[in-house]
C-alpha cells in the first residue's frame, strides 16, 4: 500500500515537534481571525507570507494551511454568537445559527458547527490523500496546449461559480492577467508596462496586491459602514451538547453537506464560500421531518450542513494546486506564492521532489483539524471573550501587520507607496460592486497562460486548432463552455441570482 | 437615455479605459503574430477584450432597467484618507526618502505614526487609547519582527543610529 507508506512518511514529518508547533500556530491563527469579523484567511496569509522566509518550506506552509481551514472553524463562533459572518464562508450560517442562539441553544449549534467541521476536514483531507495522486499521473501527460486549457477551464469556474455579475467578473480576471504582465518578459527580456520604473521590472508583488486591494479596500470599506450596523454580543453559552433529537437531524445533512464540498472544492472557483451557499440551498429544499423547527427559525440543519460544507471544501481546494499546480481560488494563488517564496514550483512534480513536504502538509491538516476540534469546543471562552475587542483598536493593527509584511517582502518602500496606490483602488472596487477575487486568480495564471500560449503556439507553427484537435485540450475546453453555456441558459442564471442574494 | 445603474455604468468606463490603456501599451512592444508570439500580442489580445466586455456592461448599464438605479453611495473620504496617509507616512519615516534628503526614523517612529493616523480613521478618536495601542504594537513588533524572525529592518533613526 503506497499510500500507507506515504502518509507515515508525512506523519512522521508533521508529528516532528517544528510541525507540531506551527500546525498549531496556524490553526490558533486560524481560529482568531476566523472569530474576529473583517479579517480573512487571505489577508492573513498575505500578511504573513513574508514572516515565512526564515522557516523551513514544509512548516511555513502547514502553519498557512492551518490559518485557511483554522478559519472555517472561527467563522462559525462569530455567526452563531453575534449574528455577523466572522468570515465570508459563514454567512448562511448566521441564519439558523444566531436563531438558535436566541433560544437559548448557542451550545448545541457550536457544537454541531464544530462536529461538522472535523468530520469534513478528515474526509476532505482523506480524499486529498486518495486523489492527489492519480491526478498528478494525469498531469504528466499534459503539454503546453492542455495546460492553457486547463487554465481557461479554471478562470471560467471561477467566474461561474463567483457572486455577483459575471461579465465584471470576466473582466477582473483579464486585469489580473494584465498586471501579471507587468515587468519583464522572460522571452524577450523587454520590461512591459513598466514606465521606467526600476522597482516595475521585476514585475508589481503578489502581497502588494493581495494587501493593498484585500486588506486595505476592506478595512475602509468596513470603517465606512456605521458601528451601530454591527450587533453587540448577548448570546450565553450553557450547555454545548446537542440532544437526540439533534444529531438525528445533523448527521445526515453533515454528511450531504461534507459531499458537495468536497467536490465543489475541487472544481476551479469553488473553495469554501461556495460550498457553503451551495450546501445551505440543498438543505433547503430537502423535507423537514414532523416536529422539526423549519428553516430561518433555528433549524441546527442550517448550521451542520453549510458548517461541514466550507470544511471540507478548504481541504479539497488543495487537490487542483497540490497535483496540477493550478490555484483553484484566490487563497490557493496565495499558497503558490508561498511555496514560490521557498523555490518550489507548485505542479504534478512536487509530489516526486519534495514527498516530505507533500505528504507532510496532508498529514499535518488531521493534526490540525484536531487541535480545532480542541480549540473550538472546550476552549470556547476564549474566543467568546475575544468577542468583546473593540474594532476601533483592530483595524489600526491590521493596517500596520500589512505594511510591514509588504515592506519586509523587498526591504523597498516603492511597494509601500504601490499598496497605498492599491488600496485605493480597492476600495474603488467595493463602491463600484466589483469583486476583486478574480483578479488576484488572474494576476498567479498571467505570467503562466502567457507562456503556455506561446509554447503551444511555437510547437503547432501559429495553428491555434491544436486546442480543439488535442483530445485532452479539447475535452477541456468543451467543458469550459459547457460552463459558460449553463449559466447563460435564462433559468439558471435566475436561479444563481437567488443563491446569491438570499440571506 | 438615462444610467439605470450607476455602478456598472462607471465600472464599465473604468474597465474599457484600462483595457485600452493596456491594448494601446502594448502596441509599442512587438507583437509578432504567428509561431512566435511577441511580448506585446498577449497583452494586446487581453487588453482588446477587456475594452469590449467594459462597452459592453457600459451598454447594459444604460439600457437594462434595475430596481433601485444600483446607486454607488456615499464615499467613505475619511477612512480612505487616513489609512492611505498613515500608511504612506509609514513608508516615508521607515526608510526615508532620498530624493528630497528626508531622514530614515527607523520603525519604532513609523509605527506610533502609522498607529495615530490610521486610528483618526475610525469613529471615536482617544489619544490615551491610541498612545498605549502604539506602544504595544511597537513592543510586538520589535519582538516578532526585528528579535524573532531577524528581518532587515531599520529600527532607529538614523541619524542616532548611524
Amino acid at each position: 500500500m503506497d499510500l500507507i507508506a506515504n502518509l507515515s512518511l508525512g506523519f512522521g514529518v508533521a508529528f516532528s515537534p517544528i510541525n507540531l508547533l506551527y500546525a498549531f500556530i496556524g490553526c490558533l491563527l486560524g481560529t482568531l481571525i476566523g472569530v474576529l469579523p473583517g479579517i480573512g484567511p487571505l489577508t492573513t496569509i498575505a500578511m504573513l507570507l513574508p514572516a515565512t522566509y526564515a522557516l523551513p518550506p514544509v512548516s511555513a506552509l502547514i502553519m498557512l494551511a492551518g490559518i485557511y481551514y483554522g478559519a472555517q472553524y472561527g467563522g462559525s463562533t462569530t455567526a452563531i454568537l453575534v449574528n455577523l459572518p466572522g468570515e465570508s464562508s459563514s454567512v448562511v450560517t448566521v441564519i439558523d445559527g444566531y436563531q438558535m442562539a436566541r433560544q437559548g441553544r448557542a451550545g448545541p449549534a457550536l457544537a454541531a458547527a464544530g462536529l461538522g467541521s472535523f468530520f469534513a476536514g478528515c474526509v476532505g483531507t482523506l480524499m486529498l490523500a486518495a486523489f492527489a495522486v492519480p491526478l498528478t499521473e494525469l498531469a504528466f501527460k499534459f503539454g503546453p496546449a492542455e495546460y492553457f486549457s486547463l487554465m481557461i477551464l479554471g478562470l471560467i469556474g471561477a467566474v461561474v461559480l463567483a457572486s455577483g455579475s459575471l461579465l465584471k467578473a470576466v473582466a477582473m480576471i483579464l486585469l489580473g492577467l494584465l498586471l501579471g504582465l507587468v515587468g519583464t518578459d522572460v522571452n524577450s527580456g523587454i520590461a512591459r508596462f513598466s514606465f521606467d520604473i526600476p522597482e516595475l521590472t521585476d514585475g508589481i508583488g503578489f502581497i502588494v496586491i493581495a494587501m493593498g486591494i484585500f486588506g486595505y479596500g476592506e478595512i475602509i470599506s468596513n470603517l465606512g459602514k456605521h458601528e451601530s450596523e454591527r450587533e453587540v454580543f448577548t448570546a450565553e453559552v450553557k450547555d454545548l451538547m446537542p440532544t437526540k433529537e439533534d444529531f438525528r437531524n445533523m448527521i445526515p445533512a453533515i454528511l450531504r453537506g461534507t459531499t458537495l464540498g468536497s467536490l465543489l472544492g475541487i472544481l476551479p472557483g469553488g473553495g469554501a464560500v461556495m460550498a457553503s451557499y451551495a450546501a445551505y440551498t440543498w438543505e433547503k429544499k430537502t423535507k423537514l421531518r414532523p416536529g422539526e423547527v423549519p428553516f430561518g427559525k433555528g433549524n441546527i440543519r442550517g448550521v451542520a450542513s453549510p458548517e461541514s460544507a466550507n470544511n471540507a471544501a478548504a481541504q479539497t481546494s488543495f487537490i487542483p494546486l497540490l497535483s496540477l499546480g493550478i490555484p483553484p481560488n484566490a487563497v490557493m494563488a496565495l499558497m503558490v506564492g508561498a511555496m514560490t517564496i521557498h523555490n518550489i514550483q507548485p505542479g504534478p512534480q512536487v509530489m516526486t521532489s519534495n514527498p516530505e513536504m507533500f505528504w507532510g502538509l496532508i498529514a499535518s491538516m488531521w493534526i490540525g483539524n484536531a487541535m480545532l476540534i480542541i480549540l473550538n469546543l472546550p476552549l470556547i471562552g476564549i474566543w467568546i471573550k475575544l468577542l468583546t475587542v473593540p474594532y476601533r483598536w483592530l483595524f489600526p493593527s491590521i493596517v500596520l501587520f500589512c505594511a510591514i509584511g509588504v515592506y519586509s517582502t523587498n526591504n523597498s518602500t516603492f511597494d509601500i507607496w504601490l499598496v497605498g496606490l492599491f488600496g485605493f483602488i480597492g476600495y474603488l472596487f467595493v463602491k463600484l460592486g466589483m469583486e476583486p477575487a478574480p483578479l488576484l486568480l488572474g494576476f498567479i495564471l498571467g505570467p503562466m497562460m502567457e507562456e503556455n500560449l506561446r509554447r503551444t503556439l511555437l510547437l503547432s507553427h501559429g495553428d491555434w486548432s491544436v486546442f480543439v484537435t488535442r483530445g485532452l485540450s479539447a475535452s477541456l475546453l468543451v467543458l469550459a463552455a459547457l460552463l459558460l453555456v449553463i449559466i447563460l441558459f435564462p433559468s439558471v442564471r435566475k436561479k444563481r441570482e437567488e443563491t446569491f442574494i438570499e440571506d | 437615455m438615462s444610467i439605470k445603474s450607476q455602478k456598472d455604468f462607471f465600472s464599465g468606463l473604468l474597465i474599457m479605459a484600462m483595457g485600452i490603456a493596456f491594448a494601446w501599451g502594448a502596441t509599442a512592444y512587438d507583437v509578432d503574430e504567428g509561431a512566435s508570439m511577441g511580448p506585446g500580442y498577449f497583452p494586446l489580445m487581453l487588453g482588446v477584450l477587456m475594452a469590449i466586455l467594459g462597452a459592453i456592461i457600459t451598454f447594459k448599464a444604460l439600457v437594462v432597467e434595475t430596481k433601485d438605479g444600483d446607486k454607488i453611495g456615499s464615499w467613505a473620504w475619511k477612512p480612505l484618507f487616513f489609512i492611505i496617509t498613515g500608511n504612506l507616512v509609514f513608508g516615508l519615516l521607515l526608510g526615508g526618502l532620498p530624493s528630497i534628503k528626508f531622514p530614515a526614523f527607523g520603525l519604532i517612529a513609523a509605527i506610533y505614526a502609522l498607529t495615530s493616523i490610521s486610528a483618526m480613521a475610525g469613529e471615536e478618536f482617544k489619544l490615551k487609547e491610541v498612545l498605549i495601542l502604539a506602544t504595544v504594537l511597537a513592543t510586538m513588533s520589535y519582538l516578532t519582527f526585528i528579535v524573532l524572525l531577524k528581518l532587515q529592518i531599520p529600527v532607529w533613526p538614523q541619524f542616532i543610529a548611524g
